[in-house]
């Protein structure tokens, strides 16, 4: 064990440094869009004198290292930054204060990851099961409607799917609600409810990928002289595929499964604004409109984080799925 | 009967056309009978072995005839009536046990799927017969090693747990797939004792399929010879050795019989062409090779013999630079070479050539023959256009492949022996004083095993080539060999004149390993086991030493 150990520590490390390398890239990044805060908040009549004076307010006329360096040592300490819009709203209504980064993204944050997770919850299996009937029923009616249905969902507009399951469960067969609108002390069941529509139309997303790779996966394998051993002792097709070639595929079905997840976190915008969802998603796109720079970077951050944190499960689960590393000669 | 093929024709799909592969081939075995069947690689054997179980690999099908096991027509019976004999009734043991064990399940897991799936044992009296067949078969603490996984067992070992698990539900009918041709021959001698005993105290019938003539003799009651789907002849196995009725047969009896003459011994104070000197080499931190040291001469063949994992190979890269070594120098022609291959110049490099076991993955599959051979004469002495051509129209005639029908060919075109002898011509491309031949026979059949062997000879005598030649096989040895290094554990432990070596007396290893050898008389086995004294066979003989 102490080598595959090592071995987590070690992808451990190089997340971290991915991590960092990921923000500079961002910081960057947002810097380079075009005009700034100050500007489209003042509008197109603003005096070169008020830009000037609420730049220096945000720290916006410091050289780019020095913010990038406050950024980071903000980060580290888990201050994620005032957001510049509601900084503005609060002081000019006369609100109690400035309402930070976190505060503003915690919630939304939550909410996405409530999808992401019931989403998962609902694809996962489905993918994983279909993959494996479709490995066993390889080239028959089955197989083929199952690539066919998968690849033409996955292969139409996010929002159309969205549309059209809007359609058939809201609206012609008023089973589920069309908005997802989900706030604060809602029970669980509720909010379930509400998040379903949105969890299956992500569902029909990204089924298809997982499956394909569950069934190429398996097989691949499939020409192995152990699944011949197999068949040459007399066990059924569903034994032989379940006992004896997913165990050996589920590497690669792995690292589908967390590229997939990843995707729930961060790439979900259109559904959002679909269904009304308060996620992620909506927060960021609002936020790079109005140039408010430090919600856009946490944004980007949490989104960098997923990928690599669920890239890594993917690694350390396909590290324990290989007994020649988890028991060593 | 227990298994009555009738008629038999089998079919291979390739390019879009099925090809034969059996062609009405008739085969009968009585309970308790073992059937030796031999052939050249591609003359399907391994595919009849199969089609006597009713299954036909993706690809194959049965065009014509019958194959019945007791009684039942295996080509018209359902697959859950085919389901319930296979693993139950009839077993088979493949060649390669590391990839026929599931890596994801411990062995014993393996062991008891087919007597509890066939509802024929609880799982903890299958374990415990598991353990009792374990020790039956001489594997190391048989209440344990069924409890690791396959990658944590030795290559023997797993061949041995195989022939377990075939007989876990004690079948009525074995197939073995060349058990132990990818066995080390102390190792094979283990793994050949086993089956027999196993297969004669519960009277099993087994089919027992194999290239290896020495072995068919030890194992087989009688034996069938199969030519490119076609059958030779069958007869029992002591008719067939002395007796061959067809020129076939013959042929192949006859391989072993090629050696080359004894050459005058080397000056006195010649400088070798290749001197391996107090040479130490580690993989990381594990050692591997310890104070090697040999000299090979102009014009001669230097065996470099061994187990697998003995240092053989290892050896070979350090000559090359591959791996530099820890301590220890590599000179050609008295000149101290740089160790890393990266830091030795052209010329340095050009004179040690390299040709591989495999011929299928040395060679790169989307280039033709031509630019494979071209390729090290152009990069080695610059020739371009039409001399360039020329030059590979050459050693196309020195390989005896003619350019004009070879050399726009793709590799996949080729058969495994012609791979080879691309391999040579590749080899030779560089103009080299010195070649290494790393196990290049051993994927080969004999007859065509031949062919190369005479053909090295050969370019030896005309070019005045030295080779160290890295085997396993002491055939190929007695073969082509002038001196012969014996490795073990990454030590020399003797070397000498091919004459020497095989005369008494030896080290205790070179004499373990020579009397390991199988030989074609049907009662070497038994002869040997009888003179070891059954309980110090292979492993055990090893450890004593």
């Amino acid at each position: 064990m102490d080598n595959v150990l090592s071995i987590i520590l070690q992808r451990l490390a190089l997340g971290l440094l991915t991590l960092l390398i990921v923000s500079v890239v961002i910081f960057t990044a947002v810097n380079l869009l075009p005009g700034d805060f100050a500007e489209s908040i003042l509008g197109q009549g603003a005096t070169p004198e008020a830009v000037k004076s609420i730049r220096e307010d945000l720290g916006l006329d410091q050289g780019p290292v020095t913010r990038y360096l406050s950024w980071l040592s903000g980060m580290l300490t888990g201050d994620l930054g005032t957001s510049f819009a509601q900084l503005m709203f609060q002081t000019n209504m006369g609100g109690a204060g400035d309402v930070t980064v976190v505060d503003q993204i915690a919630p939304r944050l939550s909410n996405t990851l409530f999808l992401a997770g019931v989403t998962a919850m609902i694809a996962v299996p489905i993918a994983v099961t279909l993959g494996v009937l479709a490995a066993l029923y390889r080239n028959t009616v089955f197989d083929r409607a199952a690539n066919v249905m998968t690849l033409s969902s996955i292969s139409s507009p996010e929002f159309f799917m969205a549309y059209i399951l809007i359609l058939v469960l809201a609206v012609l067969n008023p089973i589920l609600p069309s908005l997802s609108n989900i706030y604060d002390g809602m029970s669980f069941s509720e909010r379930l409810e509400k998040t379903l529509l949105p969890a299956l139309t992500l569902t029909l997303v990204v089924t298809a990928h997982m499956m394909r790779m569950t069934r190429a996966a398996i097989i691949n394998l499939l020409a192995s002289p152990y699944i011949e051993m197999a068949r040459l002792k007399g066990m059924s097709p569903m034994r032989v595929i379940v006992k004896h070639a997913l165990p050996n595929a589920l590497a690669p079905i792995i690292n589908v499964i967390a590229l997939n997840l990843a995707y729930l976190v961060t790439g979900v915008v259109v559904v959002e604004v679909v269904f009304v969802y308060p996620g992620i998603g909506q927060l960021f796109v609002d936020s790079v409109k109005i140039r408010d720079i430090p919600v856009v970077q946490a944004c980007c951050l949490i989104f960098a984080a997923a990928y690599i944190l669920l890239n890594l499960t993917a690694d350390v689960l396909s590290i324990l799925s290989n007994p020649r590393l988890r028991h060593p000669k | 009967m227990l298994v009555t093929i009738r008629d038999l024709w089998l079919e291979g799909r390739s390019d879009e056309t099925w090809n034969p592969i059996i062609n009405g081939v008739d085969l009968d075995l009585k309970k308790g009978e073992v059937l030796g069947l031999i052939g050249e690689s591609g003359a399907g054997k391994s595919t009849l072995g199969l089609a006597a179980m009713g299954y036909c690999r993706d690809g194959v099908r049965i065009s014509k005839g019958s194959v019945s096991f007791d009684g039942i027509d295996l080509l018209t019976a359902s697959a859950a009536v085919k389901r319930g004999l296979l693993g139950k009734r009839i077993a088979y043991v493949a060649q390669s046990a590391a990839a026929s064990f599931n890596p994801a399940h411990k062995i014993i897991e393996q062991h008891i799927e087919a007597p509890t799936q066939h509802g024929i044992m609880s799982r903890a009296d299958s374990e415990q017969d598991g353990m009792a067949l374990y020790q039956k078969l001489r594997l190391p603490d048989p209440d344990n090693i069924g409890f690791r996984y396959p990658h944590q067992v030795s290559g023997g070992q797993l061949q041995r747990a195989m022939t377990a698990m075939a007989m876990s539900c004690r079948p009525d009918l074995i197939i073995f797939d060349e058990p132990t041709t990818a066995l080390d021959v102390t190792t094979q001698i283990e793994v050949l004792a086993a089956i027999r005993e196993i297969v004669e105290e519960y009277n099993t019938a087994a089919i027992y399929i194999t290239h290896d003539l020495a072995v068919v003799a030890q194992m087989a009651d009688r034996i069938k010879v199969l030519l490119k789907g076609d059958e030779v002849e069958t007869a029992d196995t002591r008719t067939m050795l002395s007796a061959p009725t067809q020129e076939y047969t013959k042929s192949l009896w006859a391989v072993r019989s090629f050696e080359r003459p004894l050459k005058a011994p080397v000056v006195a104070g010649a400088v070798p062409v290749v001197a391996v000197k107090g040479v130490d080499a580690a993989y990381g931190k594990v050692p591997v090779l310890h104070d090697v040291s040999f000299d090979i001469h102009e014009g001669r063949t230097v065996a470099v013999v061994g187990e697998s994992g003995s240092g053989k190979s290892t050896t070979a890269r350090c000559i090359t630079g591959l791996l530099p070594p820890k301590a220890g120098e590599i000179s050609f022609g008295g000149e101290v070479m740089p160790a890393d291959y990266r830091k030795r110049t052209k010329d340095q490099l050009r004179q040690v050539q390299m040709i591989y076991q495999m011929a299928d993955t040395a060679l790169n599959p989307r280039v033709t023959v031509g630019n494979i051979i071209s390729r090290p004469v152009q990069f080695y002495s610059g020739l371009t256009g039409g001399a360039l051509r020329k030059r590979v129209d050459e050693l196309m005639e020195q390989i005896e492949l003619p350019a004009a029908d070879y050399y726009n060919r793709l590799p996949s075109e080729l058969s495994g022996g012609q791979k080879q002898r691309i391999g040579i011509a590749r080899a030779l491309a560089a103009e080299p004083k010195f070649i290494i031949c790393d196990e290049v026979t051993s994927a080969l059949d004999q007859l065509v095993a031949e062919g190369i062997l005479r053909l090295l000879a050969r370019l030896q005598d005309e070019l005045s080539l030295s080779y160290m030649f890295i085997t396993h096989d002491l055939a190929t040895v007695r073969a082509i060999a002038d001196e012969v290094v014996v490795m073990k554990d990454g030590r020399v432990v003797e070397q000498g004149p091919k004459h020497d070596m095989f005369t008494p007396p030896h080290h205790a290893y070179t004499d373990l390993l020579l009397s390991s050898v199988p030989e074609m008389d049907p009662d070497w086995l038994t002869n040997l086991l009888a003179d070891r004294g059954v309980d110090n066979i292979g492993d055990a003989a090893v450890d004593k030493m």
